[in-house]
């Protein structure tokens, strides 16, 4: 009855496609011997497992930005948020163990602050981060959405409101006054749930829980982009003055895929903190933002593969550069960004469809000449 | 069916100070196909738009079904109460195929969860099926809509408006940029629609307006002129002199 190109076989075969990529990895960790070829370092489980969690973040920009047309330039904003809360968390479960021996953590003895700030609280219990890291960039996006989107603000002008507000957070982050670390951000995480965060197999578990995860947000972004609300994203990208007359309130739309896109968001954020024990303003701020639109810019809008494999693909020329030729780091990115938009404006997942089509040409020529 | 479908009532439309619309009255029984005509400028898609609420009249009472306010609605919930727009400009969505146009537009709930949940049933699917029949698209149905023709968008718009199941279809310009042939189709086609439904259109093509209109408005300088038959129309002074006279249409 429907078309079986973008059916529930499709959704499986990248769903085994993914699961299959992390735990290989994982297997590379721990099977082969260290002097293997295969072998992966504990250092390079943990970046992939870092890049994972980018890719989380990049599929909510690709819902957001490659479906509904909303190019939003903060959402290191909600990455924020979400790595906050754990990192506030993760910041108390040290206990006395800081530098400082007190049950406060140790930036705040420093600043001498007396008493923990109120909205630190809550974070002593595991259960209420895990909510406070859907639940705060969730109610953050709801509200500026709602706002923004009500009022009809929308193409590039809600970009550079969206940009602004990523400069705002980032200046309120840098403030001590904030009572969240200031510049150094929150870091020295000792623990998770008592598990020793030093330890590689606790490093491994979180490996895991954001390959699950990565999984999970493939599958609902794809059920999203599969159903009758995907198209009506879509429709909205195509043309959104016409949506309302067909009866769609564009703006109820709008702000559902932005909530989306902010809690995935979050969650990467949150995935990210104890896997690389640091969290400051100025990973969350305009530059990590533009960096983030950058991944799936080149990976591929409208395609959510093209949006993961974007987030690791650069994440990795990334590292391999910064560490190989740290002065040209910059200039790839840059060269990267404009060529992609030049000669494949649709992304590298295009380059790939370009080269399948290739072949499935040549596939499909054969029965015709048998018939 | 009887009663009146749309009734508009001492509208004025400024845009930065040029009255678009002063002082229009204008009412369509249920179940008419009204044409409306004028010269450029005289307020026929303002009207149209103030009856779907893209724009709003600074004085005017514009009333739906007898007793229906339109003014404080938005655009989504005018459309919802069954009032469909056909666009001058042939507006689809250009990177959906001919069916997920139709798809979106069919008359269902259109809230967030319903749009995520909701499956087609069977009988939504054949009443679509059915429409591509009767706009003569069934052939392209997977077709992505941006890579149609012009008189195909035209169509399928027409069809988009169809299968929302308007009380009230406002038509502007079906027939602009079509060719002879086409227009005759597109003739037959909103008559046949209008025998369903109440149905307003915008046009200049006069052969045209003659195939199809039984009554017909004339709007000049925002503001109703005349109404009456098509030879009526055609016989009256004032508006061969501001109209028809003026070219070729």
């Amino acid at each position: 009855m429907c078309k079986n190109k973008t059916g529930i076989g499709d959704t499986l075969k990248w769903v085994i496609f993914l699961s299959a990529f992390w735990i290989i990895l994982l297997l590379m960790n721990t099977v082969p011997p260290k002097d293997s070829f295969f072998h992966l370092t504990d250092f390079n489980l943990n970046t992939a497992g870092k890049y994972m969690a980018y890719a989380i973040l990049a599929l909510g920009i690709d819902l957001l930005w490659g479906y509904t047309g909303i190019l939003s330039l903060g959402q290191g904003i909600f990455f924020g948020l979400g790595a906050y809360c754990m990192g506030m968390y993760l910041m108390l479960s040290i206990g006395g163990e800081g530098a400082y021996q007190s049950d406060l953590p140790d930036f705040m003895v420093w600043n001498q602050v007396q008493e923990l700030p109120f909205f630190w609280k809550p974070f002593e219990s595991f259960a209420f981060s895990m909510l406070g890291i859907v639940l705060v960039p969730a109610l953050c996006a709801f509200v500026f959405g709602f706002l923004t989107f009500r009022s009809r603000i929308k193409g590039v002008y809600f970009s550079i409101i969206t940009q602004a507000l990523a400069l705002t957070v980032w200046l309120l982050f840098n403030q001590n006054s904030m009572n969240l670390g200031g510049t150094n951000g929150l870091t020295d995480f000792k623990s998770i749930l008592n598990f020793p965060l030093s330890d590689i197999s606790t490093q491994r578990m979180l490996f895991v829980v954001t390959g699950i995860c990565l999984v999970l947000a493939f599958i609902l972004c794809r059920y999203i982009t599969q159903s009758r609300l995907g198209k009506v994203l879509i429709a909205i990208r195509d043309n959104e003055g016409r949506i309302r007359f067909s009866g769609y309130s564009a703006s109820q739309y709008k702000l559902f895929v932005f909530v989306i896109s902010a809690v995935l968001a979050g969650i990467a954020g949150a995935l990210y903190v104890p896997q690389v024990g640091i969290i400051t303003p100025g990973q969350i701020g305009v530059l990590p933002s533009i960096e983030m639109i950058v991944w799936v810019a080149v990976g591929g809008r409208g395609t959510l593969i093209g949006a993961i494999l974007g987030a690791i693909g650069v994440n990795w020329a990334r590292s391999f550069l910064t560490s190989n030729y740290p002065d040209l780091w910059l200039y790839f990115l840059g060269a990267l960004f404009v060529g992609v938009v030049l000669y494949f404006p649709k992304g590298m997942w295009e380059v790939s469809g370009r080269i399948k089509n290739l072949f499935s040409r040549r596939a499909k020529k054969q029965p015709v000449i048998v018939n | 069916m009887n009663g009146t479908i749309i009734y508009v009532e001492g509208v004025a439309v400024s845009f930065d100070g040029f009255k678009a619309l002063h002082d229009l009255n204008f009412m369509m029984e249920a179940g008419e196909l009204r044409v409306v005509i004028g010269p450029n400028g005289a307020g026929k898609t303002t009207l149209l738009d103030v009856i779907c609420g893209k724009v709003k009249p600074i004085t005017g009472r514009v009333v739906f079904k007898e007793y229906t306010d339109l003014l404080p609605l938005r655009e989504s919930a005018i459309a919802n109460l069954g009032i469909g727009r056909k666009f001058q400009a042939p507006t689809v969505y250009t990177s959906l195929n001919v069916f997920e146009n139709l798809e979106l537009s069919l008359n269902r709930k259109k809230g967030v969860f319903n749009a995520l949940f909701k499956k087609l049933t069977p009988a939504q699917r054949d009443r679509i099926l059915h429409t591509l029949e009767i706009i003569g698209l069934i052939q392209k149905k997977d077709e992505i809509a941006g890579l149609l023709s012009h008189g195909e968008k035209q169509w399928l718009e027409i069809g988009m408006v169809m299968v929302q199941e308007p009380k009230v279809m406002l038509v502007d310009e079906p027939v602009a940029g079509m060719t002879d042939h086409e227009t005759e189709k597109t003739g037959e086609l909103l008559k046949k629609i209008s025998t369903e439904r109440s149905v307003l259109v915008i046009e200049h093509d006069m052969a045209f307006v003659r195939q199809i209109a039984k009554k017909v408005t004339v709007l000049h300088e925002g503001t109703v002129l005349f109404e009456g038959t098509v030879d009526e129309v055609q016989n009256h002074a004032k508006v061969r002199e501001v109209y028809l006279g003026r070219g070729e249409h």
